[in-house]
């Protein structure tokens, strides 16, 4: 129940910010434009090639556009990093919840917020933009059901990921060679910087068994259908099982973070 | 001239003061360099895969594009290693901290480059340097004195368009108060967009990047030239005129200076 309470607290906080959202569709609408310029130049220089159909890959990238806030593994919260560097974190410990809980809410709240606020403007134009450049319908309601778990599975992977690293920082002190590390790994592997498909075989298997693959790539694909029923009930699981590992590595770490931790100063 | 010659070595002073405070923090500063290697080496993964996939894309083959990546990154490391304080100067001016440099004997721009010099952007231009050196020694370029210096202009160019960016951005602080968003388009979004050559992203963004932002200046039509597609040195010299972008820029800088109010922090 408190937790809720630190997730409606954060989401109320986080929709305050209208006008930075607005600034940041606007450059999201941009760049996803861009992306999309790319992938029209790669289908003309060899249609064959393509892994998905051009359209699938139009919808990937606005919708990767659109939920940036929930899948993107640079958006962390840097206050969190802040209270950890300054030792403020020591307030924080002194409450009656649990750290890692009450963290893992606001990052979702944060998220979610983000997201809400994003999202809209972008959809809303990428609906209208002419045949092959505005996003599709999804390929049928089952589809779009799918997209809704696989989506909000991914986003929980992505926090608990987040997670990881804002624990690993009590060790490290300094958050800052760890975060980058982490961030340009996650985005890749997870299909941030191009779409898993568009990997060759052997490379793709093996990112698909990684935890990055649940993160967006799932849910993106699976709005436009271009995954088979068995296809999608694998990577369900693989989202459930690295979710609940990746969470419960993340909470025993905190729970050793906690008795060994040394506040810096205050 | 006299004063040339001061402005130069005041410049230098202030480069020496920043390298010097930033080697206090060594690890800080090595972690920093591999980082930025880190962030750009996954754009050169994508661009790796894709063309495993594809042989070419609009007629430039894989390492003509990371000739071409190469270019764009050394430009923007470039500009961003010495306009840097441009970058920055949001929190300058909210700061109060323009205030001082209003009140000291010398000019503003000057102030403003001197506050930040960013070396870590060296792990960049590092692996910027093996792309381009890749892209250089797989396209088969064959050298000529004009090619060469058509290289040097590039860099000498782009690094004006980008500081140009850097300038309209902080220019822009003195109405906002705060840094646009919106701004990261053109230079974020310049250099990430940058590593496939303008032509690719058809006729209409082709002349936006030709006329409005000279982008295509600094790097489609040089690499033109360059790969000996076109053989008019009008080419050649297209980069220098790209520089012409410094004057609008510095024009609503100086614009935003006279209507500076001081935010009063």
């Amino acid at each position: 129940m408190k937790y809720l309470s630190f997730f409606r607290m954060r989401f109320a906080v986080g929709l305050q910010y209208r006008i930075a959202a607005l600034a940041g569709a606007v450059t999201q609408f941009a760049w996803g434009f861009m992306e999309i310029m790319i992938f029209k130049a790669f289908y003309r220089a060899d249609a064959s090639s393509f892994p998905m159909s051009f359209q699938a890959a139009v919808s990937y990238v606005w919708l990767q556009q659109a939920f940036l806030a929930l899948f993107a593994a640079w958006m962390m919260e840097n206050e969190i990093f802040d209270t950890i560097v300054s030792g403020n974190v020591a307030y924080e410990l002194c409450r009656p919840v649990g750290i890692y809980d009450m963290w893992f809410a606001r990052n979702i709240a944060g998220r979610l917020s983000r997201a809400v606020l994003r999202c809209f403007p972008i959809l809303a134009i990428a609906v209208f933009l002419p045949e092959p450049y505005g996003i599709a319908p999804p390929a049928s309601p089952a589809c779009f059901a799918l997209f809704l778990l696989t989506a909000a599975l991914g986003l929980l992977m992505t926090v608990s990921f987040c997670m990881l690293v804002y624990v690993l920082s009590f060790f490290t002190i300094s958050p800052a060679g760890l975060r980058i590390l982490f961030v340009s790994g996650t985005e890749f592997l997870a299909g941030g910087v191009i779409p898993l498909p568009f990997f060759p075989d052997k490379v793709r298997f093996f990112m698909e068994l990684l935890p990055f693959a649940g993160m967006q790539n799932v849910a993106l694909r699976v709005y436009s259908g271009s995954m088979s029923a068995g296809e999608i009930k694998r990577a369900v699981l693989l989202q459930l099982f690295w979710l609940v590992a990746v969470t419960g590595l993340g909470k025993a770490l905190c729970r050793l973070a906690e008795k060994k931790i040394t506040v810096q100063g205050g | 001239m006299k004063n040339d010659c001061s402005f130069i070595k005041l410049y230098w002073h202030y480069v020496s003061i920043n390298v010097r405070s930033m080697m206090q923090y060594k690890t800080s500063f090595f972690l920093s360099v591999t980082g930025q290697f880190f962030v750009s080496f996954n754009v050169f993964l994508g661009i790796y895969f894709m063309f495993r996939r594809f042989p070419e894309v609009d007629g430039f083959t894989y390492s003509e594009v990371l000739l071409c990546y190469g270019v764009v990154l050394l430009e923007y490391s470039l500009a961003e290693m010495f306009a840097r304080g441009f970058d920055m100067f949001p929190g300058m001016v909210r700061g109060g901290e323009f205030d001082r440099v209003l009140v000291r004997p010398r000019g503003e721009i000057l102030q403003v480059l001197g506050s930040k010099f960013e070396l870590t952007r060296i792990g960049r231009m590092i692996q910027a340097l093996f792309m381009f050196v890749y892209g250089i020694v797989k396209s088969d370029v064959t050298w000529t004195f004009p090619r060469a210096l058509t290289v040097i202009f590039m860099l000498a160019g782009g690094t004006a368009v980008f500081s140009g960016l850097f300038l309209i951005y902080a220019g822009i602080c003195f109405f906002t108060l705060d840094g646009l968003e919106f701004m990261n388009v053109f230079t974020d979004g310049a250099k990430e967009f940058g590593k496939y050559p303008v032509g690719i992203y058809g006729e209409k963004m082709l002349l936006f990047a030709t006329f409005i932002v000279p982008y295509a200046l600094v790097q489609y039509y040089p690499l033109l030239f360059l790969l000996g597609r076109r053989n008019s040195l009008f080419y050649m010299v297209l980069p220098l005129l790209a520089g012409a972008f410094l004057f609008p820029a510095m024009g609503l800088w100086k614009f935003g200076v006279r209507h500076y109010q001081s935010s009063g922090s």
